[in-house]
């Protein structure tokens, strides 16, 4: 969390001799007034040993209740093969053996977790990171699209922010193309980029998708930052011109500081778009390499496993990437003081 | 009269609304000597915080003249003649409380020797010493506005102008506050403009009262104060103050400031 302003814990008056604003409903003890942690926002709790478990346990039970839902999708949807199987050999089954068929059938319709899990450890743990059969490679090539796209998207949002906030002719020239941007389904974009690309002599796949990326992951960060930048009220603006500031060091000492709990929310939503753009930017290319390009050769050969072990890498590396943002927010926001 | 370090003449300011025009200020004379306390008081909509903006350069005047140190205010501004001090205690949550103090000295380029040892002046100038290291929010409301007061008066500038400093407070909290104003006042010798709602804080604090009226804000009367530079708390409880208080009250009414 990244808190704007914490509640004015109101404590330590005149050097710890005063307290003031304690314990607005105080828990008691022994009739006495319970010291209250200082009382700003809903903090993370700081002994993990009785927690960790609590906090674990929801996780837990929606990732069971996923697993049921998995499965029993899997008995529904492969049980068609099954009985049409039977039927052409004249034999009757029991509900038992059709669901042990929907377990281990090779070309399943849904995969059944199980299979998924297998063709994991197969491509990611068995498998030579250096082969183009190993999973690991194909995240890898998809990874770096992604931060090279998420770069590039960041800068220009970030940019095209300060443009707008400090321009008003530059808000109504941007804006209005920006807006337009999203609007155009990305599959439709993304050839045209690698042909415009080709014909410019750009060699490769791995610019175009990170381009492709960072069409997508630009627009978040443009809209969060020119809300951030504009955050700080008239108040704070006419104090530091009261002290003749530029705009140079209003954009430093106020409006960027300022930013930064919309530059991290933005950022979040950006590196999560900037790996959609990558997986799509692979898919109507023709790649060989990368997680999209897995899911559409997966796709061509009617491989439903390997599409949806490409699926769960590609959600984990989306984890990941949102996961290390929210350390960095986190990281940030302790830094410059917001929480401790 | 000493030397006026604040003169207003004729001072008109009209704000183009959607509904018309506004007169915020409507012929006001003011002449602020230095080292005089002065407090404004009125129903919202009189005029006193734009008073203050107007003499900070935060406003234009439609009309009037105004001088601050024999400057226009955006001059006096350059030349770093006044500290502002808003309702709010408006801290950078990033920055502690030493750096906020600091912040008016990093934009005016004060050397790192310099900006340190005028932090720990002022800081102890509103008995804030040993919270340097501290974030605003772990301060109470009272502390974080002596904190505003302080980084106000980090460049020494010779007036300070305070619009409402403790209006967001508690009576308690208040009370201690104005005091210690009282004390700080003395032993600076600073002018001050301050803008209040509270006819006890304005009897208590100033040297001169100013009382407006609303539409259009202009100045009904101005009383001199005739208590002692010297006033313990207790001193609101005298004959002398209740009577100046008095006074205040009826200058409010028969400039219609009750007229709602």
């Amino acid at each position: 969390m990244f808190p704007c302003v914490p509640n004015r814990a109101t404590r330590l008056e005149q050097g710890g001799k005063v307290r003031r604003g304690q314990c607005p409903d105080p828990p008691r003890f022994a009739g006495r007034c319970m010291p209250l942690p200082v009382a700003s926002g809903p903090k993370p709790p700081k002994g993990m040993d009785g927690d960790a478990l609590s906090r674990l346990f929801p996780i837990l039970t929606v990732l069971a209740a996923l697993v049921a839902v998995w499965y029993a999708g899997s008995v529904w949807m492969n049980s068609g093969w099954t009985l049409a199987q039977a039927e052409r050999s004249g034999q009757e089954l029991s509900l038992s053996e059709i669901v042990a068929d929907a377990m281990v059938q090779e070309r399943p319709r849904l995969p059944p977790p199980h299979q998924v899990l297998a063709e994991l450890k197969k491509t990611v743990i068995d498998t030579k990171v250096t082969s183009k059969r190993s999973l690991v490679f194909h995240s890898w090539i998809t990874l770096s699209s992604t931060l090279a796209g998420f770069t590039l998207g960041t800068l220009v949002g970030i940019l095209a922010a300060v443009g707008i906030v400090y321009s008003r002719t530059l808000k109504m020239a941007l804006m209005p193309w920006a807006i337009i941007s999203q609007t155009i389904p990305i599959v439709a974009i993304a050839p045209m980029i690698i042909v415009v690309l080709a014909s410019m002599g750009v060699e490769g796949r791995a610019v175009p998708k990170a381009i492709i990326s960072a069409y997508l992951c630009y627009f978040p960060v443009l809209v969060g930052m020119s809300k951030g930048l504009r955050s700080p009220d008239g108040m704070q603006l006419d104090l530091l011109k009261t002290y003749g500031a530029n705009g140079r060091q209003t954009f430093w000492k106020l409006r960027f500081p300022s930013s930064m709990p919309y530059f991290f929310t933005s950022l979040k939503i950006g590196v999560a778009a900037a790996l959609v753009g990558t997986i799509v930017g692979e898919l109507p290319t023709g790649a060989i390499r990368g997680l999209g390009a897995r899911i559409l050769i997966g796709d061509q050969f009617g491989n439903p496993i390997m599409i949806w072990a490409a699926l769960i890498m590609a959600a984990c590396l989306a984890a990941a990437l949102v996961g290390t943002v929210a350390g960095l927010q986190r990281v940030t926001a302790r830094r410059m003081g917001f929480s401790r | 009269m000493r030397e006026a370090v604040i003169a207003a003449r004729r001072l008109d300011l009209v704000f183009q609304t959607r509904n018309g025009p506004v007169h915020a200020l409507k012929g006001v004379d003011l002449e602020i000597g230095r080292g005089e306390f002065v407090s404004f008081i009125g129903p919202s909509g009189c005029g006193k915080t734009t008073f203050l903006r107007v003499t900070a350069g935060l406003e234009s005047p439609t009309g009037g003249e105004i001088s601050v140190n024999g400057m226009t205010p955006d001059q006096a501004r350059q030349s770093r003649a006044y500290g502002y001090v808003f309702q709010a205690a408006g801290l950078y949550p990033w920055r502690t409380i030493a750096g906020n103090v600091r912040l008016p000295l990093e934009i005016m380029g004060y050397s790192r020797e310099r900006m340190a040892e005028r932090v720990s002046r002022v800081l102890d100038l509103v008995e804030l010493s040993g919270f340097e290291k501290m974030y605003p929010w772990q301060l109470s409301g009272g502390m974080q506005q002596r904190a505003s007061i302080a980084r106000a008066l980090a460049f020494d500038a010779d007036i300070l102008l305070m619009d409402e400093p403790f209006g967001a407070l508690d009576e308690i909290v208040r009370d201690h506050l104005n005091e210690q104003l009282l004390g700080l006042w003395a032993r600076t010798g600073k002018t001050i403009a301050f803008v209040t709602h509270s006819i006890p804080e304005a009897v208590y604090l100033s040297s001169r009262i100013v009382v407006m009226s609303p539409r259009p804000g202009r100045i009904s009367d101005i009383i001199e104060s005739t208590l002692p530079r010297e006033r313990p708390l207790g001193i609101r409880d005298s004959a002398e103050f209740l009577a100046l208080a008095q006074r205040v009250r009826e200058g409010l009414r028969t400039g219609h400031a009750y007229d709602e």
